[in-house]
């Protein structure tokens, strides 16, 4: 058989697997409303934002092989940022276009200023640093409403804007082609758009010289720098790049919710993030975005099923939903890292390796073959 | 003047406190070269075990400084067996695997074991009961109390039985054989994992009597206690130079005066926009500023990136 | 044969010390153009220390050492990457997980530019340039012979194929140095003496190798000067039949108690 014969209904089965997913995610958000309900919608938007986070951390921690802690920090940087020029807090209202640069530039600044000092030194001292910048961060956005009420405290900023590109607001429905689109399917499409741009941005990067110089100093610092790569700047162009996403993913988030406070940037949603780079697939963007769907949807289920299933079981909720969402973290971090390092989708490289494991024996009968002849 | 010297004594007693449990991060640092993230874990689970005994035991006629050492006895045979339980389960499967594994995993047992405390003993602040007669002894215009001696006293003894049983008996020899050269001390017949799990244990240890004073100390046990407490402590650890015994306890004082000035001062001096608030922001600044300056820590040697 | 006057490395009273111990002192000597120079000596001579320092992961203590005109008295590894010195590694130090291809790929990163820029928009320019550096890493593939293991993970190679894959990606930096530390190790007799010739061909190219090796006979055959260290001094120089035959040496050998 030639080869094209047998490439063509792949290619085909390639391209009607890809029409199908399109189809898929364009209608999702009509689906999700009929079947479960608009709040559904929501944790759909929510989802694509953790998904954009989760992208960006992957590029921290599975492309250079980077632990960040605190990566909740630039994600709080960017909303913030976009909370107090974006709503009645100090009475301004920049467009969207302008906020949201700023927002990612601020994060980046962040990054470089955090990673500078600690990225020369071994990887355990960014996971410690990153950890206390997390917290840190959450204090001061605490306490910055005295003397000068800055971020207004515990409180947090609420009124903000709603993302508007020139007169389009996402803020209301829409009217389009004859459908009506509510407030949350808008977002739904803006985050699907930028969740496929920071995908598609992760994709390049992946393979290219940047991505192959992170990938070297994941595996081995050492040897990647006696190959000419500067380890630090590279470094730290992965740790920057990490908190720039961080930021924008911050800003959406801000004028999607509408109201921030310091409580939705705590360590748990650090941790969080974490779980979904590494339960996915650390490294592979497709396992990542699986992290994320998964570990956004499945507390929402547990949030719903948890507490009637005790009910039914022990009579009364033993076990808030909340505290067995961090429980299942914890467990899935240590489960995932002892017996499935490569995550539940690893990433095409480690398939490979796997499938080189049974090779493993096919490759000494070569080499016999070979001393043989 | 009072105020300084006020601010010295608690500096000294919280820092005691630093010490003992940064000396916990860096005798498993010094023997496997790996932060324990889940090590102020340790500390909360100590204190709350120590609650529970003695909220068990107040009722009866036992005396309160036998209540005291029970819960003590208590808090320390568990912490011994989490530390144990956490190098088999979070480090040992993972001794070879690449660095960032074992830090991972050892983030996921700090999330369960705090998420199980919440889980166990509430969201709630507990009252952490005054065993011992807590009378307040003038000093110079300051006040210290009979417990907060008691802790800086406890802590200078066991640091110091801490030194002599690393440098003078066949366990300590043994341990910094291990530090040394795992390889190496394996062919001279040291059991490495039974060394590497006796100094998880050790660790540990120092930690449920760490917990314990800080619940004295402040009258209070949390759920998250641990968190703030652990990251301060390896900051303590860092600044004295990770790895080092002598370090850590130097450390470990010196953050406190650092954490009990800046907050006693820092109002003042800023005209009151950084008040005591941003307390916990101070150790995090050390902590940055030890890494720019200073990386090996003030008694820590250069270590260099092994070929 | 290329003239062998220029001198390419030249080291002067180079000295390092490790706390109290003493790994190099006083060591001086040169390396000329297109040469193949071996460095040996019994363990712990301090030879994997000399190779760290010219490679920029240890710092000297004392003295200096010039390369191709330049001098460097403390330097990053990268910085000395990019003037031209390469090395393989004692303990093979590959990118395990990463193909054989792309690790020399990898090796290619000091001498390409391509930044976010080209790789998010893939332009005209930044499309040659990975297609001149996957043509080059295939064809050092060749060069060192393990085409055929282009796409399996370093770690699965087998020992030899590994050693020889350092090789491509060391010379994939487009060294003026290749410095090797005992690339021979753990060789069967059919892959040393295809190494031996692969070197040798390497040198033909016109770059000068230096060479850490414990196999005295590897040595003696393909080196055309030698220097041997003990206690962190070099205690001779010459060629090789002048160094076996040196009593300072064969001292060193025997009568330290090293075979």
């Amino acid at each position: 058989m030639n080869i094209r014969e047998i490439m063509r209904p792949n290619k085909r089965n390639a391209w009607l697997a890809f029409a199908a997913l399109a189809l898929l995610l364009l209608v999702l958000p009509f689906a999700t409303d009929a079947l479960l309900g608009r709040g559904w919608v929501r944790i759909v938007d929510f989802a694509l934002l953790y998904i954009m986070l989760a992208l960006g951390l992957n590029i921290v921690v599975g492309y250079a092989g980077l632990l960040d802690l605190g990566y909740v920090a630039f994600f709080a940087v960017g909303a913030y940022t976009y909370a107090l020029l974006s709503s009645p807090q100090f009475g301004l209202h920049l467009p969207f276009w302008i906020v949201l640069p700023i927002g990612a530039l601020l994060a980046c600044v962040f990054g470089a200023l955090l990673g500078a000092p600690t990225l020369k030194l071994r990887g355990d001292y960014l996971a410690i640093v990153t950890l206390g910048f997390g917290e840190i961060i959450r204090i001061f956005l605490n306490n910055l409403n005295a003397p000068i009420n800055i971020t207004n405290g515990p409180q947090g900023i609420s009124q903000i804007d709603a993302i508007r590109i020139a007169e389009f607001s996402f803020g209301r429905s829409h009217e389009l082609f004859g459908l009506t689109l509510p407030s949350v399917h808008l977002y739904y499409y803006l985050f699907l758009a930028l969740t496929l741009l920071v995908v598609f941005v992760s994709l390049r990067l992946q393979d290219s010289r940047i991505g192959r110089a992170w990938m070297a100093i994941r595996e081995d610092e050492v040897a990647a720098a006696a190959m000419g790569i500067n380890t630090r700047n590279i470094k730290l162009l992965a740790f920057a790049m990490g908190a720039t996403f961080g930021g924008v993913a911050g800003g959406l988030f801000a004028g999607f919710q509408g109201f921030v406070s310091p409580e939705s940037f705590s360590l748990m949603e650090s941790i969080m993030i974490l779980c979904m780079v590494v339960l996915g697939g650390m490294g592979n963007i497709g396992g990542v975005v699986l992290g994320g769907v998964l570990l956004v949807v499945l507390p929402e289920a547990l949030r719903n099923g948890a507490g009637p299933a005790q009910q039914a079981l022990f009579g009364n909720t033993l076990i808030d939903p909340e505290s067995l969402r961090m429980l299942l973290f914890g467990v899935a971090l240590i489960v995932v890292m002892l017996w499935r390092p490569a995550g539940l989708w690893p990433s095409s490289q480690r398939q490979r390796e796997l499938e080189a494991q049974d090779g493993a024996a096919q490759q000494e009968q070569d080499t016999v073959y070979d001393a043989s002849k | 003047m009072e105020i300084l010297l006020q601010q010295i004594i608690n500096g000294l007693v919280q820092g005691s406190v630093y010490a003992l449990v940064a000396l916990g991060y860096t005798m498993v640092y010094g023997i496997l070269g790996l932060i324990n993230f889940a090590h102020g874990e340790v500390v909360m689970v100590g204190a709350m075990v120590a609650l529970v005994v003695i909220k068990a035991l107040l009722a009866s006629a036992l005396s309160p400084v036998l209540v005291l050492l029970l819960s003590l006895l208590a808090a320390v045979s568990v912490c011994m067996a989490l530390g144990y339980g956490i190098e088999r389960i979070a480090y040992r499967p993972l001794r070879h695997a690449p660095r960032l594994a074992p830090l991972i995993t050892a983030i996921g047992v700090s999330i369960v074991l705090q998420t199980l405390a919440m889980i166990i003993w509430g969201r709630e602040y507990h009252a952490f009961p005054q065993l011992l007669p807590n009378v307040a002894h003038s000093l110079g215009g300051a006040v210290i109390n009979e417990v907060q001696i008691a802790i800086v006293l406890v802590a200078v003894l066991v640091m110091l039985a801490l030194l002599l049983l690393v440098h003078r008996t066949r366990l300590g020899r043994a341990m910094r054989a291990v530090a040394e050269n795992p390889a190496a001390a394996a062919l001279m017949g040291v059991n490495i994992n039974g060394v590497i799990s006796t100094t998880f244990m050790l660790g540990s240890a120092l930690a449920a009597l760490a917990g314990i004073m800080v619940s004295a100390n402040y009258g209070i046990v949390h759920y998250y206690m641990g968190f703030m407490l652990g990251l301060k402590a390896f900051t303590a650890a860092v600044l004295g130079g990770i790895g080092n015994l002598r370090g850590a306890m130097l450390g470990g004082v010196m953050l406190g005066l650092i954490e009990s000035l800046g907050a006693g001062y820092s109002g003042e001096l800023t005209g009151g926009v950084f008040g005591s608030n941003y307390q916990d922001v101070f150790a995090f600044i050390v902590l940055i500023a030890v890494l720019i300056f200073r990386p090996s820590g003030l008694l820590g040697e250069r270590v260099a990136e092994r070929a | 044969m290329t003239p062998q006057s220029e001198i390419l490395l030249q080291l002067s009273g180079v000295g390092k010390h490790f706390g109290g111990l003493t790994a190099l002192s006083e060591v001086s000597l040169h390396i000329r153009r297109c040469e193949i120079y071996g460095l040996i000596g019994p363990n712990g001579a301090g030879k994997t220390t000399l190779f760290n320092i010219l490679t920029g992961l240890y710092q000297l203590d004392a003295g200096s050492f010039t390369f191709a005109g330049s001098s460097f008295a403390s330097c990053k590894p990268h910085l000395l990457a990019q003037a031209g010195i390469a090395r393989t590694f004692q303990n093979i130090r590959l990118f395990p997980n990463m193909t054989a291809l792309e690790n020399i790929m990898v090796g290619r990163h000091l001498r390409t530019h391509g930044g976010i820029w080209a790789a998010l928009t893939r332009h005209a320019a930044a499309r040659r340039e990975e297609q001149e550096i996957s043509q080059r890493a295939l064809e050092l593939l060749r060069y060192v012979g393990i085409n055929r293991s282009s796409h399996t993970l370093a770690k699965n190679l087998s020992y030899g194929e590994q050693r020889r894959l350092e090789i491509a990606r060391a010379l994939a930096t487009e060294p003026k140095l290749l410095a090797l530390d005992e690339p021979a190790a753990g060789m069967n007799a059919t892959e040393t003496a295809s190494l031996k010739v692969l070197l040798q061909t390497i040198r033909a190219s016109g770059i000068t190798v230096l060479l850490i090796e414990h196999d005295v006979k590897l040595i003696m055959g393909l080196c055309d000067r030698v220097a041997v260290l003990d206690y962190g001094k070099k205690i001779a120089e010459g060629v090789p039949a002048e160094v076996r035959n040196d009593p300072a040496v064969i001292a060193a050998y025997i009568g330290g108690g090293a075979a």
